[in-house]
């Protein structure tokens, strides 16, 4: 990211952190879950980037919520930040272990097995009669380093912890897109032999991004659980996932930003759709997904881009 | 003489029941330019394929720098100073022409593991200076900010060449430098690929189908017949052959025999 590009994420970020005072709680409570699930998207954005395409994101997000959920109800520990990373290792881990055999695949092939892996984890869930089997079961509420708010306090809170793990993750992977590991995401997109042939190992570059991802979406998957307040089986469920690609798709991949605006963009749709057309809100999803894809094809994101580019070619 | 940089000795390779290199025993002072000459099958790339690690050797020993490189995976090999190009040229099409080579830069110089890879960004001033100087040196800074994809043959082979010399190798193997390159280029393609190379002092082997530029740039060639090096000398004493002319040029029938047998 340039400088100005970071300065005004960054203005961008307290402009967010402020909008608390004033913005009503439904959209605080919205606007949770869409930077919860932007940490998702981001980790299919490092994926998407090397040309891999996971249809079991809610795989991770699930482990990472289930986590938070049974850590807290076994052991009492209630302090969000420290569930959450027990949520994110949980799930890198998980990632970790499931990456040997996926990053041996491409493609469809990639997409499908991820997509598999996460409906074996639904399967299991639905049986486990004593995690709730398809209710789940509640997330109790969670704690900031000793401090225990309620109600409104909590919504803020929570939004802030949020907002926080967002911006230090979108600042870490940033640097990862220019780090020599994650540079290369393009070339092994182009040209796996050349990768291989500069003395590269693709597959354990990929395995990196794998596990990247699966953390980034355990962190997710924790957050979410904590601001819904309960956990259940859909949240590894397909269509999870499925909406997780969505919005990669509305967002782009060009930077790290557009996956927390994609996200919000979505969330904000999908109610305005729910409220505006009850029987009816899929099919204008569905219309905004096709715009989307004929019309800004590089996603939200690239809006920044062309604008820069418009400006540059008036520049001279 | 210096020591060897490369010697090979009794190196064989079967498939099967094909042999596809047999009793190939020789080695190469440093900076030595080799051309390696041969029809069809005659166990060149087969032989090249081994050096890199690509294929493993049935019998014998690769030694590089004195060091037994025999069956080692390709990966270890290149980290260790061995590099080829392509014969048809292996570059990032997406990426521009500085981008490519930045990249091969970077990988080349970043340190060895995971965490290395983590912090050492792609972009450091290291791996932009020596982007920017091998594309000067491969002649191809004019095409700079040019897409790959949109580059003309000739270009891609030398940005491909420019790329396996960014690891700083002490060997580099060329399959084919000038295959799919106009008559009229190919001398100046190799004029800069050879400029270049000895500029940074690189041992090369190259495989060549076009006599003339094999007599016009190797400084030393082996010529491969049925799997083995049937003649190893000066480029007037092997191309002045008139035995190594027909086996090199006229076998066409017989190879084709081989290969209807093979069917």
């Amino acid at each position: 990211m340039a400088r100005h590009g970071r300065i005004a994420a960054g203005a961008a970020l307290l402009l967010a952190a402020a909008a608390a005072f004033v913005l009503p709680d439904w959209i605080i409570s919205l606007a949770t879950i869409a930077f919860a699930n932007g940490l998702v998207v981001l980790g299919l954005i490092v994926l998407w980037r090397a040309g891999l395409v996971s249809f079991g994101q809610a795989l991770y997000y699930c482990i990472g919520a289930y986590a938070v959920a049974l850590v807290g109800r076994a052991t009492g520990v209630t302090d969000a930040f420290l569930l959450m990373l027990i949520g994110g290792a949980a799930a890198g881990l998980v990632a970790f272990v499931v990456g040997f055999l996926l990053a041996r695949y491409r493609e469809i092939f990639f997409a499908m097995l991820s997509l598999a892996l996460s409906m074996i984890l639904y399967g299991v869930l639905v049986k486990a009669e004593s995690l709730g089997s398809t209710d789940g079961f509640s997330v109790a509420s969670p704690t900031f380093f000793g401090y225990a708010p309620h109600q409104e306090k909590l919504l803020m809170a929570l939004y802030w912890l949020v907002l926080a793990v967002c911006a230090i993750a979108a600042f870490l992977i940033d640097a990862y897109f220019r780090s020599v590991s994650g540079a290369l995401a393009m070339p092994v997109r182009d040209n796996e032999i050349r990768v291989e042939f500069l003395g590269m190992s693709v597959s354990r570059l990929i395995h990196t991004k794998l596990v990247i991802s699966g953390l980034l979406a355990g962190m997710g998957g924790a957050l979410a659980a904590f601001a819904i307040g309960h956990v259940d089986p859909n949240m590894s469920y397909w269509t999870t996932s499925g909406e997780f690609v969505f919005i990669t798709i509305l967002s782009g991949a060009g930077s790290v930003v557009s996956a927390f605006v994609g996200s919000l963009a979505f969330e904000s749709l999908r109610s305005f759709a729910f409220a505006m057309l009850p029987q009816l809100w899929q099919m204008l999803l569905g219309s905004v997904l096709l715009l989307t894809i004929l019309f800004l094809p590089q996603g939200l994101g690239s809006l920044v881009t062309r604008l820069r580019w418009r400006r540059k070619a008036a520049a001279p | 003489m210096n020591a060897p940089i490369l010697s090979v000795r009794d190196l064989g390779k079967r498939f099967g029941a094909m042999t596809a290199a047999r009793d190939i025993t020789l080695s190469v002072p440093a900076q030595q330019t080799v051309g390696v000459i041969g029809s069809n099958g005659a166990g060149k790339t087969t032989f090249i394929n081994m050096i890199t690690g690509h294929l493993r050797p049935t019998n014998g020993t690769i030694h590089f720098e004195q060091r037994d490189i025999t069956g080692l995976p390709s990966r270890r090999i290149t980290g260790m100073g061995i590099s080829r190009s392509f014969q048809v040229a292996q570059i990032f099409p997406s990426l521009t022409v500085f981008e490519n080579m930045c990249a091969a830069a970077a990988v080349c110089r970043a340190p060895k593991n995971l965490l290395g890879h983590l912090y050492t960004p792609l972009r450091s001033k290291e791996s932009v200076a020596e982007a920017e100087t091998l594309l000067e040196l491969f002649e191809i800074a004019r095409y700079r900010d040019t897409l790959a994809a949109n580059l003309p043959q000739g270009i891609r082979k030398l940005l491909d060449i420019g790329m396996a010399v960014a690891g700083s190798p002490r060997l580099l193997l060329l399959d084919e430098p000038t295959s799919g390159i106009s008559i009229e280029e190919k001398f100046g393609l190799m004029q800069v690929v050879m400029s270049a190379l000895r500029n940074r002092k690189i041992t090369v082997l190259f495989v060549e189908h076009d006599m003339e530029i094999v007599e016009r740039f190797a400084e030393r060639v082996l010529a491969f017949y049925d799997g083995t090096v049937i003649a190893d000398g000066t480029p007037s004493e092997t191309l002045g052959d008139e035995r190594i002319q027909t086996l090199i040029s006229g076998p066409r029938l017989k190879g084709a025999a081989g290969a209807a047998r093979h069917v």
